[in-house]
């Protein structure tokens, strides 16, 4: 048996699938393994993959030669463009999975990928030689050597669910916790903490009285989340809507000391954003109602996810609370809900490649990491996929920061901010949104993933087809000058000012009134295009202006990124800055002055102290070593 | 470690009491050296106590003094500082200087402490300036302002107007990352209402700063006439008046002769024509030709004319030039039978004011300095309250947020998306940060190497 490879990956959710699908595309040989083979890239919680934020991750992804795009749009059964009328930076795409489909795509996707090996196994312990690492062993004792080895270990590390007041080892939906790698982590003097997650009952469809709830449809159009898909268009399956009310809410007062969450007997932190039916209730007692999304797992079980209603309530009490809303008084569970605690690193203690501080080749990602998400998980996996093999093979690094993709924003906080609950990517954690789009990610990422040999020639190459064809367009429609005697009986029927002297058709479309679909009636020679094409002309025609801002913005941003502090530095020999500011400066060890002003505790006073700090050594020539 | 340094506090001049300040490693050192305390030794007192004693120079009484020793690191510089308060006047402050400096303390750079303060965080970057303002400040009213500053009143004011920005962004991103829950969305309307109560805010901010760099810089004024008329008279009844002769420097062009005076607080930066040299024209003579350079630097012209003389052509042709300024028009010499045509000087002058003086007799004085305090404050008065900014830098930043408040107010006005909004919304933000030196960007450093003098 040769149990030699250049990276192993330990997992295989959403984090580890992408990991080991990176490493092995730019040339790795991998070895992807998980407690079983049954749930590569399960998805144990919503049956959604995007949504506000997350969606941009996917199309990432997706941009830098990932799977999950591709593997959604293969799998979904209900999708939907989220937030459209809000502006083009905040569009947002989710879809609806038939969880076992995607499950069984993924995993097929990774068994024919050259170079990948996938085992099923329980990793038990690491080797680490010399600070780095050189492996890793099993519950069979075998030991698989590896020049870099990624963590992906998920709510399967340390794990342990919470029905009411039953408590009992577990991974997610009831598979194997990994127990013993918890401990031995923590004998390699990595350091542990408790994250807490929750997921909500799932019920028969055939329990439900659908006539009572509220129909919600797919879109009739669906824009796909892989660039590499074409028309993806389907059939789509409904979900329903419907809400709770004082009765429920009674309920789940009156029963609040049957939880395990408020009786105290979990120490791990949950997040804000997903809170459980009882701290919804109990922190938002104005609000009368809560709503609820009843939303199909897949086109061959009659199993439904509740959305919004994660609970640690025991299991007859959760039956008894649902059934007193409507449309499910009749409502039958399947599956209970349970809250999940877990082992995970502080993300403080790993590098902007994800890899550890301190022990060198060794990386961590996905919920390990301390976020919550299938997005934010593979996203992770993706960059210490390709990072483990740029760094074995001696290249370069490769790095997103803020400016150029919420994968920079969601690794940039992580490893700068940390973060005390399972972190999950938000829109407003981004600042330069209007150049972030989901629509444009192939444009800003797919040449840099091609690059490294992440991306391949055929994605690349599609890229460059979509940017001509925009540019193309672009161009035709500021040569196509339109005469007033043509166009301004038109313009007065658009309500839209009449014009003196010729006007090319780019400006015309500068008007918020004209949009591109109307100005066909006087543009009749113009080509079939894509809807997708015409989108991307028409944002760059109408929001130049906000565009040339905020490329503005990003400018004075990188200016800081690029006043580098050079890892020699010595934080509590410099005078002035505050004890806070040093311990956190010395913990974080940033990169660049802009990355020490996101630290909390680390305030502007400081960053000023630091500035001069390094202009000083600059003018000294201390720096020119 | 940085060296200690010392330095007097204190105004030069008579005074009932003298500080000499030290601050760094050394000065408790040194402090036991030269201070003998009236019982106890200095190990017993408190931090921040005063202790009365003597500084002693090998034994000999310098001066009896009140000794405050602040601990490092809560002081104004956050090291060990002393303040030794001490009798007024130049011979015992400049001795016990002098003595300390014969230990390995030197003399601090002006603005020094206040440099140690800002480097070692202990102020921000607008309070810093400011004490760099208090410190170059020519009038009292000045340094009020300066003052104000440093207790971080335009920090709290600019602070405030970054949280309403804050919230506004957190009402506008809860939509967007929860497309799907029950709630309901900001709208434009109400988004525009947040910008506009804050635009108002910065305006009366900018607002207050064109009084402010008047506060700080000096009121240029200019003093004009045909000769004889009592220019010189009237400048020297407002010098005697104001007793605080700032300074008195040569003017960049020659002949022409620049004092600060201080009028109820309002320092005036004089452009005396009077020293312009006469000659036979007669033109030249009223000094208008050269005269005219000086009315488009002013921000006052005092024109004066003669209550016992008829007006004359270059009367009027004066009064033509300074249309669009702010002008004061003295009468002077109302001791004298009159023969100025008032009714004639009203429709000339238009809406300007017109005060009656006899210089001579020291008649109407008070009236012409109420109407320059009156013209500085646009008519209202508002000495109590301080909203003046006077850092150029401060003024820049504000009139830049401005215009991105207002840009965004104006995207608020269309149906355009949230998002396109909030990236003037952040302009502004940015902008109003570097005040405080929350916004860090390269200008912002240059400033403070330009002001503290860091460079090596």
């Amino acid at each position: 048996m040769n149990n030699n490879y250049d990276v192993i990956v330990v997992g295989a959710g959403h984090a580890g699938s992408e990991a080991a699908l990176a490493a092995a595309r730019m040339g790795s040989k991998t070895l992807l393994l998980t407690i079983n083979l049954n749930s590569v890239a399960m998805m144990p919680c919503s049956p959604s993959i995007g949504g506000t934020a997350k969606g941009h991750l996917v199309r990432e992804i997706d941009a830098l030669g990932g799977e999950m795009g591709r593997v959604i749009d293969k799998t979904y059964i209900q999708s939907k463009m989220l937030n459209t009328r809000k502006g083009p930076a905040v569009h947002s795409l989710r879809a609806q999975a038939d969880k076992n489909e995607y499950h069984i795509e993924m995993k097929r996707v990774i068994e024919e990928t050259d170079g990948l090996y996938l085992k099923q196994t329980e990793v038990t312990d690491l080797m680490i030689e010399d600070g780095m690492v050189k492996g890793v062993k099993d519950n069979l004792n075998l030991t698989y050597s590896a020049k870099a080895v990624i963590i992906c270990t998920g709510t399967y590390l340390g794990g342990k669910v919470f029905i009411g007041k039953n408590t009992f080892q577990s991974g997610p939906d009831g598979l194997k916790a990994a127990t013993e790698l918890s401990e031995n982590l923590k004998e390699k003097g990595i350091y542990l903490r408790r994250f807490k997650t929750g997921t909500p009952a799932r019920v028969n469809m055939r329990s439900l009285n659908k006539d009572q709830m509220l129909i919600q449809k797919g879109d009739e159009t669906v824009v796909p989340f892989s660039f590499m898909s074409d028309d993806i268009s389907k059939e789509q399956v409904p979900c329903w809507l419907t809400y709770t009310n004082n009765d429920t809410h009674e309920l789940i007062l009156n029963n609040l000391h049957e939880t395990a969450l408020f009786g105290g007997q979990i120490e791990g932190v949950g997040p804000r954003y997903c809170p459980s039916i009882e701290d919804k209730i109990n922190r938002f007692s104005d609000k009368n109602r809560h709503q609820l999304f009843i939303e199909p797992e897949g086109n061959y079980t009659n199993e439904m996810y509740v959305q919004g209603m994660s609970t640690s309530l025991p299991l007859p009490l959760q039956e008894a609370f649902m059934q007193t809303i409507k449309g499910l008084e009749n409502v039958e569970i399947m599956r209970p809900a349970y809250a999940i605690e877990y082992d995970c690193i502080n993300p403080t203690k790993v590098r902007d490649t994800l890899e550890h501080k301190k022990i060198s080749n060794l990386y961590f990602a996905g919920q390990t990491n301390g976020t919550s998400g299938y997005e934010e998980a593979a996203a992770q996996g993706l960059m210490a996929g390709a990072n483990a093999h740029l760094k074995i093979n001696g290249e370069e690094a490769f790095v997103l920061d803020r400016s150029e993709a919420y994968i920079g924003v969601l690794i940039d906080d992580l490893i700068t901010k940390g973060t005390n609950e399972p972190y999950r990517m938000m829109s407003s954690r981004c600042e330069y949104r209007l150049v972030l789009r989901q629509d444009n990610a192939d444009f800003r990422l797919t040449e840099r993933a091609y690059k490294i040999g992440l991306a391949t020639e055929e994605r690349y190459q599609r890229m460059l087809d979509r940017k001509k064809a925009v540019d193309e367009e672009i161009e035709r429609m500021k040569a196509l000058m339109l005469k007033p005697d043509d166009i301004n009986g038109f313009l007065e029927n658009q309500e839209s000012s009449t014009i003196n002297s010729s006007k090319s058709l780019y400006d015309l479309l500068k008007r918020p009134e004209l949009t591109y679909e109307i100005m066909s009636e006087v543009d009749t020679d113009r080509k079939p295009l894509s809807e997708d094409v015409i989108f991307q002309c028409e944002n760059k025609i109408k929001y130049k202006g906000y565009i040339v801002k905020q490329l503005e913005q990003i400018k004075k941003f990188k200016k800081l990124e690029k006043r580098i502090l050079p890892e020699t530095i010595n934080y509590t020999d410099i005078d002035g800055l505050r004890n806070e500011a040093k311990q956190k400066l010395e913990e974080i060890q940033p990169k660049s002055l802009g990355q020490a002003s996101r630290i909390s505790g680390v305030n502007p006073a400081d960053i000023n102290v630091l500035y001069i700090y390094i202009e000083k050594m600059k003018r000294q020539g201390e720096l020119n070593e | 470690m940085e060296d200690t340094i010392v330095a007097i506090s204190t105004p030069h001049g008579e005074g009932a009491i003298g500080i000499v300040r030290m601050s760094g490693s050394k000065a408790f050192d040194v402090i036991e050296k030269i201070f003998k305390p009236g019982s106890k030794t200095v190990d017993d007192y408190e931090n921040r106590q005063l202790i009365y004693g003597h500084i002693l120079d090998n034994n000999q009484v310098i001066d009896e003094v009140l000794v405050a020793l602040m601990k490092a690191p809560k002081t104004y510089t956050t090291e060990d500082l002393v303040e030794i308060n001490c009798h007024g006047g130049s011979v015992p402050i400049r001795r016990i200087l002098d003595l300390i400096l014969t230990f390995d303390v030197r003399m601090a750079e002006p603005g020094e402490f206040t440099k140690r303060a800002f480097l070692n965080g202990r102020l921000d970057l607008s309070q810093a300036e400011s004490v760099m303002d208090m410190i170059s400040a020519k009038t009292p009213k000045g340094f009020d302002v300066a003052y104000n500053q440093l207790e971080g009143y335009l920090s709290k004011k600019v602070k405030k107007i970054r949280e309403d920005i804050v919230d506004l962004f957190s009402k506008i991103e809860v939509g967007i990352d929860y497309p799907e829950a029950d709630i309901e969305d900001i709208t434009h309307e109400e988004i525009k209402e947040v910008l506009e109560y804050n635009l108002e805010k910065v305006n009366h901010m900018i607002e207050g700063s064109e009084t402010g760099k008047i506060i700080r810089n000096g009121l240029s004024t200019v003093i004009v006439g045909k000769p004889n008329v009592g220019k010189s008279s009237l400048l020297n009844a407002l010098l005697k008046e104001s007793k605080a002769i700032v300074t008195s420097i040569p003017g960049t062009t020659r002949d022409v002769i620049e004092e600060y005076i201080n009028i109820n607080g309002i320092p005036l930066k004089i452009i005396d024509t009077a020293g312009i040299r006469e000659t036979d024209n007669e033109i030249e003579k009223i000094g208008v030709k050269r005269s005219k350079v000086f009315f488009n630097k002013a921000d006052l012209v005092i024109l004066v004319l003669n209550n016992a003389e008829e007006l004359s052509v270059e009367d009027r042709e004066i009064i033509s030039y300074i249309e669009d300024k702010k002008v004061i028009v003295v009468v002077n010499k109302t001791d004298l039978e009159n023969k100025l045509d008032f009714d004639a000087l009203e429709v000339l002058v238009k809406d300007k004011t017109i005060l009656r003086t006899s210089v001579m007799n020291e008649h109407g004085i008070e009236a012409v300095e109420n109407e320059i305090a009156k013209l500085v404050y646009h008519g209202e008065v508002k000495s109590k309250e301080n909203d003046f900014i006077t850092n150029v830098r401060h003024i820049a930043a504000l009139k830049k947020a401005k215009e991105s408040i207002q840009a965004a107010i104006n995207a608020t006005d269309s149906a355009i998306g949230y998002d396109f909004i909030e990236v003037d919304i952040k302009d502004a933000y940015d902008y109003l940060g570097e005040i405080t030196g929350e916004t860090l960007g390269e200008d912002v450093i240059d400033k403070i190497f330009s002001k503290f003098c860091l460079g090596k």
